[in-house]
């Protein structure tokens, strides 16, 4: 009942299973506290099939929070997470990452101890070899060593494509930052992923770099794939993102195309007030 | 949507809670039985008076032990697998200095020196007790603190130090060398022995609704000593800028660097006062139960460990509440189970803690 | 660097075991030439070092599964030993006979079903620990295994399970005063079973020629030290193939940050369920092999000092290698553990036999009375199984301040089911020059 109140207030038509389908991802009331810290309060939005959206604010305003929310890394106090018309609320981060709805870290969590290969080697979903009597049991292993020669196939391409496969048999620990968030944004995307939810993937990226990014995501998204970024970037946000949605103290301010937000007052207000 | 909201919320209590649930069901069945067995006179109130009385002298020592784990866990983020051996050191020390001072010119000075090792000398036959030898014991008692004080910090300057900004594991791994190195060199001076202490201390015979608890002059040192010394902790913690500057620090230590709080300061600190608290404790310890053996601080620290978890790490209030809590489990359980267990249902209450409620039940840092 | 010298051994991580082992074995000769020994008794100390060898090697190999892959810190290894050893003693016992030299009976059944039952009620136990447990952060679980293994001492050790009814049979684990091992010696059984026992007597007396009197003993004694050798080396094969695998870069991930595996697609505790289980049973199979051929078992055999032994064998390794955490039991069992006992035998041959003092007070006495340092040197000597153990405690120090990486240097074997970059050499001589813009 509450949440016909929330989706008048935030121009949300009633979703119907037709919708569901142009709207893989949608949020229903989220609300994350922490101790006394409300996180994220009421937020609700969906993101459309094939688009790259915006999830933009000042510092502190909840963002990352509601990525964790999405992707089962924290559960919410209150609301529902529905990704392709199921309910993922409470899943493990596992199960929502295999339905096809993958994150990047803000931080850069490469995996120090591994080299870059390994990393990468490790995204892809159905490997054979992870069951551990396939990979010991001889014979079997065979299926398991077939299998990683066409996944390292796959991974090198990746690698070249983003450049930095001369940094293949580097230990991820030593990668700069730039480096390990490209190799976030790679190994999130051997993941075979539907959704891609992206926390700042350009901190700390090269300009050119950055920009050959952003065309690849425009080739993924035509391709059928669908990105919700968060960045702080505003000329980023307003050329690459076909819609944007704020944030602001834990609640969503407004959500609309870019011109829109460009004008909007509040806007403008709370960035200013995060300032000051 | 409601309804959906509703049962999703629900199953996220019964899959976060079953633990405390099935807790609660246990704790209700076994006091039901204890009442039952009470009422049927299979379990005597006396009886269950004096385990209760064993188990607060139990959980005394536990918890004064525990202060000093608990403040180190916290402060420098490692769980001290070598703690019990410094109760095991603060006992050496202290009890040889009793008997040096109890038996001077009764016996030879190197079987005194040595605690009377493989039977050289008893202390029995000394007479030790608080009533018999209160200098020995008060002098005993002031060289086990001060031994362990310094033995604590000698250890952290040459050994924790230097790999002060190691990960935890490390510094844990670390204390378990520290622990075993100093256990057998205290095995080799003082031999494997295991040794009684004390002459029988004086006692008292309280009439307890259909029979008798004893209490003995230790068991009121004890109180004494224990009571004293917590609550000396509590007004420091309170009262002076070291207590909250030790708070600060294990809030966030990093925190704490920037605002300028001296931390290798406050972390010498913490090893003066818990590795007094510590020595004290094992002195007070072997008082209490009559024996000196050179695995009695390593059988005592897993249930300090249960202790400190079970109260919260860092919070002193909780070490000390969790003490009298494991105390009382491991005197008690007998009523329920063979005494064979008694320590492993200890073991067992701080497993279901862990799984319950890990935080601790004083929810850790901020109480300090 | 270190890195290097193991890379100019010939025949890699193989060759650079064998060269550490001819090394230990070498030295161990030697000092067997010096101490005198007959050839029986040279036979003998190779035959137990061998044995601590491979125990060693196998236990480490196993909590490297646990540690060094998944970052499972577990040290109550010697629980899952015991629950092991008892385990199999409770299945292979004969049947209780009244009037027998047996307290209790076990169900009679063959060595290796004892074998298997040990194994799997070691993966049990280690299911009953991680279900709940493995969600904890990693100082927990240690507290948390520990405990446990002290529980499981403990209820070997209780009146409770001293002996019980088990299908119809008189069992039970014999309380604190042990159990005795009455099964047919397994070595006897192993040979019997594959139909060759009088073969292998017949080798018995054709090494009465080297060694006249009552040559069982030796032989048997190298014979169940090179079958533990055997079991090192499946040990070796069986992890390095589960570490060269999807399912070790997935256990090795957990180690580096379990949240990003998991938002991966991977279950995280599903894989640390498997690890720390397989782990469980191969610590319990360790705990057989060490203790079946012992004639009998007490509980406070399992005390925690045995995984002290075994974390001492992997960080002198170096934990997340497979090679060095063979190298480091390896090294360990010569050197800390055997070492000096040893030592302190080859100085007893050297010195002029004495009583030792009984205590340390009259070892320090004269030393005070008549600056005579002999008794607390014989005394010292005397007490070098304490000793020894001061020792380790001082050498898991150093190494923790010094070569927390183990003697391996910053080793870690790659998790893939192959070689990762062979295949991109290939390719890169097949673009040839393309290939130039790359640097
Ligand atoms: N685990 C946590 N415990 C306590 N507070 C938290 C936690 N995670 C986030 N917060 C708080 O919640 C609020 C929102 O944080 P969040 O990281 O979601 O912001 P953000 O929008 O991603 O900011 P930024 O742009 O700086 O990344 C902040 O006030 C933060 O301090
Ligand atoms: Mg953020």
């Amino acid at each position: 009942m509450s949440d016909a109140a929330e989706s008048g207030g935030l121009t949300l038509g009633s979703g119907g299973p037709g919708i569901d389908e142009e709207y893989p991802l949608q949020a229903e009331g989220l609300r994350k506290a922490f101790g006394g810290i409300t996180a994220v309060e009421d937020a609700s939005f969906r993101v459309e099939r094939g688009s790259v959206t915006g999830l933009i604010g000042p510092n502190g305003a909840g963002k990352s929070t509601t990525f964790n929310l999405i992707t089962g890394m924290l559960d919410p106090d209150a609301g529902t997470v529905t990704f392709d018309g199921e309910d993922i609320t409470g899943l493990e981060p596992h199960a929502i990452a295999n339905r096809g709805l993958v994150r990047t870290f803000q931080i850069a969590r490469e995996l120090q101890d591994m080299t870059v290969l390994e990393n990468m080697m490790l995204a892809p979903k159905g490997q054979r070899g992870e069951s551990l009597w396939r990979s010991v049991t001889p014979g079997v292993r065979r299926e398991v060593i077939d299998q990683e020669s066409e996944l390292l196939e796959r991974v090198w391409e990746v690698l070249e494509f983003f450049d930095i496969d001369h940094l293949a048999e580097e230990y991820a620990g030593n990668l700069s930052g730039g480096q390990r968030k490209l190799l976030e944004l790679s190994r999130a995307l051997l993941t075979d992923p539907d959704v891609l939810l992206l926390d700042e993937p350009f901190a700390g990226v090269n300009p050119s770099l950055e920009k050959r990014l952003l065309e690849h995501i425009h080739e993924l998204r035509e391709q059928g794939y669908t990105f919700l970024l968060v960045e702080h970037d505003m000329d980023l946000i307003m050329e690459n993102c076909g819609r944007v949605i704020v944030l602001h103290q834990g609640q969503i301010l407004t959500e609309g195309a870019p011109a829109e937000i460009q004008a909007n007052e509040e806007v403008i207000e709370a960035y200013l007030g995060g300032n000051v | 949507m409601g309804i959906a909201e509703t049962y999703t919320r629900g199953r996220q209590a019964a899959v976060a809670r079953p633990g405390s649930i099935i807790l609660g069901l246990v704790v209700a069945v076994l006091l039901f039985d204890l009442g039952v067995g009470l009422a049927t006179g299979d379990n005597s109130f006396s009886g269950v008076g004096s385990l209760m009385w064993d188990g607060l002298m139990r959980g005394l020592v536990i918890g004064l032990a525990g202060i000093g784990l608990s403040m180190t866990y916290s402060i420098l983020n490692f769980a001290n697998f070598a703690h019990g051996d410094y109760i095991t050191a603060g006992a050496f020390s202290g009890w040889a200095t009793t008997y040096v001072v109890a038996g001077l010119g009764r016996a030879d000075i190197g079987a005194l020196f040595l605690v009377g090792a493989s039977g050289s000398v008893f202390g029995g036959t000394l007479g030790i007790g608080v009533t018999g030898t209160p200098l020995a014991v008060v002098a005993g008692a002031l060289v086990a603190g001060g031994f362990t004080v310094a033995l604590a910090v000698v250890i952290d300057r040459t050994v924790f130090k230097p790999i002060r900004d190691e990960s935890g594991i490390t510094l844990l791994i670390t204390s378990i060398g520290v622990a075993f190195a100093l256990r057998y060199i205290m095995q080799f001076v003082f031999s494997s022995s295991v040794r009684g202490t004390t002459a029988q201390p004086p006692s008292v015979s309280l009439y307890f609704v259909d029979g008798v608890v004893r209490i003995n002059a230790h068991d009121i040192a004890l109180v004494v000593v224990a009571g004293g010394l917590m609550l000396g902790v509590h007004l420091l913690l309170q009262l002076t800028t070291l207590g909250k500057a030790m708070r600060a620090m294990a809030d966030n230590e990093d925190l704490a660097q920037i605002t300028g709080i001296p931390t290798e300061r406050v972390v010498r600190a913490v090893w003066i006062i818990g590795g007094g608290l510590t020595g004290v404790a094992g002195y007070m310890f072997v008082l209490w139960k009559g024996t000196l053996g050179f695995n009695d601080g390593w059988l005592l620290l897993l249930l300090i460990f249960a202790a400190v978890i079970l109260g919260g790490i860092g919070s002193v209030y909780g070490a000390i509440v969790g003490g009298l809590a494991i105390g009382l489990t491991a005197s008690m359980s007998v009523i329920w189970i063979p005494s064979a267990f008694s320590r492993a249902a200890a073991f067992f209450v701080m497993i279901v803690i862990l799984l319950v409620k890990p935080e601790g039940i004083f929810s850790g840092r901020s109480t300090a | 660097m270190r890195d290097d010298v193991v890379a100019r051994i010939p025949g890699g991580d193989t060759g650079a075991i064998v060269a550490v082992l001819l090394v230990i074995y070498a030295a161990y000769v030697l000092a067997g030439v010096g101490l005198g020994f007959s050839l029986r008794g040279q036979l003998n100390t190779v035959a137990t070092l061998t044995f601590f060898i491979g125990v060693f090697a196998m236990l480490s190999l196993a909590l490297n599964l646990h540690w060094g892959y998944t970052g499972l810190f577990n040290i109550g290894i010697v629980g899952f030993m015991a629950v092991g050893i008892y385990v199999m003693a409770l299945v292979s016992k004969p049947l209780y006979e009244a009037g027998g030299a047996s307290q209790v009976g076990g169900l009679g059944l063959p060595i290796v079903v004892g074998m298997l039952a040990g194994m799997a009620a070691a993966a049990l136990l280690g299911l009953v620990v991680a279900l709940p447990a493995l969600r904890l952060r990693a100082d927990y679980l240690a507290i948390v295994t520990i405990a446990m293994s002290e529980i499981v001492r403990f209820s070997f050790l209780s009146g409770d399970f001293q002996q019980f009814q088990l299908f119809g049979e008189r069992v039970g684990f014999g309380g604190g005063s042990g159990l005795i091992l009455d099964y047919t010696d397994p070595i006897e059984a192993f040979f019997s079973v594959v139909g060759l026992w009088d073969a292998y007597l017949g080798v018995v007396d054709a090494f009465g020629v080297l060694i006249p009197t009552n040559p069982k003993p030796i032989v048997d004694g190298l014979v169940y030290g090179a079958l533990l050798l055997g079991f090192v080396a499946a040990y070796f094969w069986l992890l390095k193939r589960t570490g060269e695998s999807p399912f070790g870069r997935v256990l090795k991930a957990i180690r580096e940050d379990e949240d990003v595996a998991n938002s991966l697609g991977k279950n995280t505790n599903r894989f640390k369920i498997k690890a720390f289980m397989l782990g469980c049973a191969l610590m319990g199979l360790a705990g057989v092999l060490w203790f079946m051929r012992s004639g009998a078992v007490t509980p406070n055999t399992f005390r925690p000092r045995i995984t002290f032994f075994i974390w001492i064998a992997l960080i002198i390794g170096g934990a997340g290698s497979n090679t060095g955490s063979v190298l480091g039991g390896a090294v360990f069992a010569a050197l800390l553990y055997q070492g000096p006992r040893t030592l302190k035998n080859l100085i007893d041959a050297v010195l002029p036999s004495t009583n030792a003092p009984s205590g340390f007070g009259p070892a320090v006495a004269p030393l005070f009375s008549t600056l005579d340092p002999a008794p607390l040197l014989f005394y010292t000597l005397d007490s070098v199984r304490q000793l020894q153990l001061v020792f380790m405690g001082l050498v898991l120090i150093w190494l923790m301040h010094n070569r927390p990486e183990g003697m391996l240097g910053h080793r870690k074997e790659t998790a893939a089911g192959i070689p990762l970059t062979a295949q991109r050499a290939q390719k890169r001589q097949a673009a040839d020059g393309g290939g130039g813009d790359d640097e």
